[in-house]
């Protein structure tokens, strides 16, 4: 056996891997011409709270889905841990997705499914076919999903059907899915656009603590410049597919985002969050 | 009577001559069409008439069903029930396969997709009974001829049904399990199979009501069941005993829709 494989299967389960993103001259142009994204280049590190923010069309949904290739790009490379995504084909393309949990805006959770069948299909990456089609997870899985659960405060709906619980649940339920896919990183695209302020805020401060505790890199679509102040590392600002601002938040100031965007963000500042406070 | 306030009458009324004139066109097509269908068919209403008068002497012959023979009906009408239950058994898994395929949500290429509508819909222009004179000449006399004609009867029917309310499910679990690196199977097991099982039964129901008044007639090219025994009887005239066959049938038809209509309801 190849010694990196070794190396690879050890780290696999304790997470040693750097799981790094690099954007690499990375455009895309959909089939009607419109660009989505035009020439990324950019690194998002291990443990980082990456939020992208822009305008309705920038490109921020583009972005989030050409990381695990739901989206394919047109030139240029994505590189995760080390591995091109771009080119990685079959079962190579699968187990990197693996790695990526995703959060979506709908929850897209199988509505008619129990809440812990949706965190076990989390798993399904980790075993053979057979048996998670006969929903066959050993025990551990089942700690695990339970732990998922248990971490974003959802644990007593574990049996309930998915359609009976409310938005910000599912949406937690959602975190649970990629927390119990043991992800060393998790995209959301707008993952509270749906969501009343006070449970916006609840997922938030559940997405924070993973990143904080877990390490888990975090890339986070959202249209309030608030919000993403109040919760990334650093801010990804795009534009009509290019990136126009990239920095910490201490450098994301008002001014700087007025400069760049002009008055249509002035508008959604104006849409304040309640501010709750921080455990 | 906002509306008529808002709107000038004279507009109103123009507007309802239109819809008139849109009518009377209509309903004078109607009549041409079946004008023209009486010719070219050659139907007259005197024979419907003459037809008519027989139709009450068949009545008055059937009049006191044949009890005594009931117990001679009971044993092909399980059999007719039997074999509407194994052809709908067939049809519905053999209809599986052939509904992913045929989704295009699932299956996203056009050239898989197309193909298979398109051998689905060819099987489903094939009448039933045409189809069980076919597997008779293949297989012979009997109740199995019937059953295979029965399962790719319903096969089309199942199949289309179950691939079109796959289209219409929500597709935001199928991209989360793509999310998730689930491989093809895990990913239809995952997302499209529970989200489309409930309309997939709904619909192995409904071909079962189907099946069973289906497998009553099938008996006439000789592929078992309960027609078998319509075709003698109508033969030696014994209208009593006919009419004896279609109580029974009748009975069996209603408790299957009846059963099968309060199990969909339950579903949907
Ligand atoms: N499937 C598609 N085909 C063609 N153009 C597309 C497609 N998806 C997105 N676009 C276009 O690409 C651009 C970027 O879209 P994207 O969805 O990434 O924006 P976004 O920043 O996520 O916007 P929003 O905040 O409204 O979600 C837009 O101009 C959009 O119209
Ligand atoms: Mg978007």
């Amino acid at each position: 056996m190849h010694p990196l494989f070794i190396i690879r299967l050890v780290c696999s389960k304790g997470g040693c891997g750097n799981y790094v993103i690099e954007f690499k001259q990375v455009s895309k142009i959909y089939p009607n011409g419109v660009i989505g994204l035009d020439n990324i280049n950019l690194t998002i590190e291990k443990g980082e709270f990456v939020v992208i923010v822009g305008l309705s069309g920038a490109g921020k949904s583009t972005f989030l889905r050409s990381i695990n290739r739901l989206h394919e790009i047109s030139t240029g490379e994505i590189i995760i841990d080390n591995t091109s995504i771009t080119r990685a084909k079959g079962r190579q393309l699968l187990t990197i997705r693996r790695d990526i949990g995703m959060i979506f805006q709908s929850f897209n959770l199988v509505k008619r499914s129990t809440v812990i069948r949706n965190v076990l299909a989390g798993r399904v990456g980790y075993h053979s076919t057979i048996r998670t089609i006969l929903g066959l997870f050993p025990p551990e899985d089942k700690e695990l999903a339970m732990r998922a659960l248990e971490r974003v405060n959802i644990i007593d709906k574990a049996y309930t059907r998915s359609d009976q619980l409310s938005g910000g649940q599912q949406q937690r339920v959602s975190i649970a899915r990629a927390l119990a896919q043991e992800a060393k990183i998790i995209l959301a695209d707008e993952p509270v656009a749906s969501l009343d302020p006070l449970t916006t805020v609840q997922v938030l401060e559940d997405l924070k603590t993973i990143n904080v505790e877990l390490g888990i890199t975090l890339v986070v679509n959202l249209h309030s410049i608030e919000l993403a102040r109040q919760y990334a590392t650093r801010i990804v600002g795009l534009q009509d597919g290019r990136v126009v601002f990239d920095g910490p938040v201490e450098q994301a100031t008002d001014e700087r985002f007025k400069e760049i965007y002009g008055q249509p963000y002035e508008v959604k500042k104006s849409e304040k969050i309640i501010n709750t406070p921080t455990a | 009577m906002r509306k008529s306030l808002t709107h000038p009458p004279h507009k109103e009324f123009s507007r309802i001559n239109m819809k008139k004139r849109k009518h009377i066109w209509t309903t004078l097509f109607i009549i041409l069409l079946f004008a023209w269908s009486i010719r070219q068919t050659e139907t007259s209403l005197l024979d419907f008439i003459h037809g008519f008068s027989n139709m009450f002497d068949l009545l008055v012959q059937m009049f006191p069903p044949n009890w005594a023979y009931f117990d001679n009906v009971i044993p092909p009408m399980l059999d007719t029930l039997r074999m509407a239950l194994l052809g709908t058994t067939i049809g519905a898994i053999l209809a599986i396969p052939f509904a992913l395929l045929s989704a295009s949500n699932v299956f996203t290429n056009k050239w898989l997709y197309y193909p298979v509508r398109f051998i689905l819909n060819l099987v489903r222009t094939i009448p039933e009974l045409l189809l069980a004179a076919i597997f008779v000449a293949i297989l012979g006399l009997g109740p199995l001829p019937g059953i295979f004609a029965l399962g790719i009867f319903s096969m089309g029917i199942i199949a289309k049904l179950t691939y079109e309310a796959t289209e219409g499910i929500d597709p935001g679990p199928l991209e989360a399990m793509t999310a998730v690196g689930a491989n093809k199977i895990q990913w239809i097991g995952y997302s499209v199979v529970p989200q489309v099982t409930p309309y997939y039964i709904s619909f192995v129901l409904y071909a079962l009501e189907i099946n069973v008044r289906a497998a009553a007639i099938l008996g006439l090219v000789g592929a078992g069941g309960i027609g078998e025994y319509y075709d003698k009887t109508l033969g030696f005239l014994e209208y009593d005993k006919v009419s004896t066959i279609i109580i029974c049938t009748l009975l069996v038809v209603v408790a299957i829709d009846f059963v099968s209509t309060k199990l969909r309801e339950k579903l949907l």
